[in-house]
């Protein structure tokens, strides 16, 4: 007996949604990012479950895009972390504000 | 599936691009105080492009098993994305000597952005539109950041980043339901059976997600909250850079994907984006008027910007798309133009980028004074430049459409913009105030600055030079 599409579908939306509350929660500018490393995540498992159920195969080509993609971003944003870090000591986000109106 | 190499002539402007940016790389590697180098190898490849793309915009098809357009529309935006990278390498030059930030790599991720934006362009499926929208996101990051000195540009550069990934969670989960609906990822064929498909809530969702993470990267109102920051505290030419052709690419493939036939046959989402386009306009334009520094005065003026250009999509007809076309090249040379100059009025640490630092300007360079005059006209919609007709075939387009309402607010909002624009052509031409620093002008910068002024004055005098071209494609 075969797991119905719509528990993957329900599961990805709700691991999505805690994505979502994190990133806005969140203070700290890498568990932020790791919010949005399970939002893409979520994602996948979305793509996955759809390909499969529909046999199809570019949505599997799509998932491994999205891994590669999201590796590269990981890179960058570390980086640019890293960056900020070395002139302000902090990742607060709260606290990095030089920019308003 | 195979790739032949008929696909790498098909897709010659992105084949190009991809190249030099790859020999700029290795130039930068292999030998040492290599930047005069690198920059005239990125301008040599960018005119290359810029001609490969003219010359095939006839060969309309798609390339790479139907994955990549090619001529028409993909190369149209191809050359609007060349302009947009060589006008801002050609500024580049000087100013990044002067910020000290000058590196080969900063050319090589100026390329690769076109490169992205070249394949949002020229995407005939989902997949490829991604890969194209994060190839340019991710070397926007980094340029943002350039500065890695600076605590303004890492603050610029985390925004942006934290922000900007953020909104692809959104696009993909949006990409990920169309799929899920439709069962396909090609573009075409998800918009053709829009009509086929029952009223269905999983794809009206995943429309509504990929709408948030466009128009996330268009930075339409309620999306726009990283632009001010992001514009202010990058390096200005990148700010120039992102607004413009950035813009440009994420409003190609906004088009690609909600393009008129599907904006009429969804209406819920034609509903949405007139909302999203009179917020945008209402909210960046009322914002502007407040600011002091110019800069962020210019981000806020691209935020009411896009709601123009959103109101084009709204339209779903031709007049809208011809005006939309018409108005992102028109924005690209008058925007880049205007941070153009504030890259050479800038001196070191983020100094004279507000509105009083200009007021007497014209005595001093009359020559700089005068095109950024030019450019706050065009930006303004004043005919007979360039910014006039783009913003007049939108709005053709919206009454059309029935939406008169829209075209309405554009027309009061472009009054309200005329304020913050004049202001600094009034500051520059009838105050008297010494200029503390003496900005110097490089020749190629110069060249650039020209070259923008000279486009908007034509394109406002002659637009159907550009009008033709573009009625050819829908």
């Amino acid at each position: 007996m075969s797991i119905p599409l719509h528990y993957y579908l329900g599961l990805s939306a709700v691991l999505f949604a805690i994505g979502v509350a994190g990133v806005l929660t969140r203070r700290n500018a890498i568990v932020v990012f790791m919010c949005i490393e399970l939002m893409l995540n979520s994602v996948n498992l979305t793509l996955i479950a759809f390909a499969s159920f529909m046999g199809d195969i570019s949505g599997h080509v799509l998932v491994f895009f999205v891994m590669a993609v999201a590796a590269a971003e990981a890179t960058v944003g570390l980086a640019i972390v890293i960056a900020l870090f070395r002139n302000r000591q902090t990742v607060n986000i709260d606290e990095i504000n030089i920019l308003k109106w | 599936m195979s790739i032949s190499f008929q696909d790498v002539i098909a897709t010659g402007p992105i084949t190009v691009v991809s190249i030099v940016a790859l020999v700029v790389l290795i130039v930068e590697t292999i030998r040492d105080k290599t930047e005069l180098l690198t920059c005239w190898i990125s301008i040599t490849g960018l005119v290359l492009a810029m001609i490969v793309a003219f010359t095939s915009i006839e060969n309309t098809g798609t390339a790479y098993s139907g994955m990549v357009n090619t001529g028409g529309y993909a190369n149209f935006f191809a050359v609007v994305f060349c302009i947009a990278g060589l006008l801002s390498t050609m500024l580049s030059k000087s100013y990044i000597q002067k910020e000290n930030i000058e590196h080969g790599e900063y050319y090589f991720l100026l390329l690769l952005a076109v490169v992205g934006m070249m394949l949002m362009a020229a995407a005939a499926d989902l997949i490829i539109f991604f890969l194209g929208l994060e190839l340019m996101s991710v070397t926007f990051y980094v340029m943002a950041g350039f500065v890695r000195k600076r605590q303004a540009s890492n603050e610029a550069a985390l925004k942006y980043f934290l922000l900007g990934a953020f909104a692809t969670g959104f696009l993909l989960y949006g990409i990920a339901l169309l799929y899920g609906s439709t069962g396909t990822t090609n573009i075409e064929s998800i918009i053709s059976r829009a009509d086929i498909l029952p009223p269905n809530t999983t794809f009206l969702i995943g429309l509504g997600l990929l709408l948030i993470g466009l128009a996330f990267k268009v930075a339409a109102v309620p999306f726009h909250m990283w632009v001010p920051d992001v514009y202010e505290g990058s390096p200005t030419t990148v700010s120039g850079f992102m607004s413009t052709g950035g813009k440009a690419a994420a409003f190609s493939a906004l088009l690609l994907i909600f393009a008129p036939k599907l904006v009429n046959l969804v209406g819920p989402i034609q509903e949405v984006l007139a909302v999203l386009s009179a917020l945008s306009m209402i909210v960046g334009n009322v914002i502007a008027i407040s600011q002091t520094s110019i800069k962020r005065m210019l981000a806020y003026s691209s935020i009411a910007h896009a709601g123009y250009l959103l109101t084009g999509v709204v339209a779903a007809n031709a007049s809208g798309t011809k005006g939309i076309l018409f108005y992102l090249i028109a924005y690209t040379v008058m925007n880049i133009g205007a941070f153009g100059v504030l890259s050479t009025f800038e001196s070191k640490d983020r100094q004279n980028l507000t509105f009083d630092d200009y007021a007497g300007l014209s005595s001093k360079k009359p020559v700089l004074a005068g095109l950024m005059a030019l450019f706050m006209f065009s930006l303004s919609g004043i005919p007979p430049f360039a910014g006039f007709f783009g913003k007049y075939y939108v709005f053709v387009g919206a009454v059309e459409a029935g939406y008169t309402w829209l075209a309405i607010v554009g027309v009061l909002m472009s009054v309200v913009s005329v304020y913050y624009y004049l202001r600094l052509v009034v500051l520059m031409y009838f105050k008297e105030q010494a200029v503390i620093s003496e900005p110097t002008v490089s020749s190629l910068g110069l060249t650039a600055l020209v070259i923008s002024g000279v486009a908007v004055v034509e394109l406002g005098i002659f637009p159907s030079t550009v009008l033709n071209i573009i009625a050819n494609f829908f």
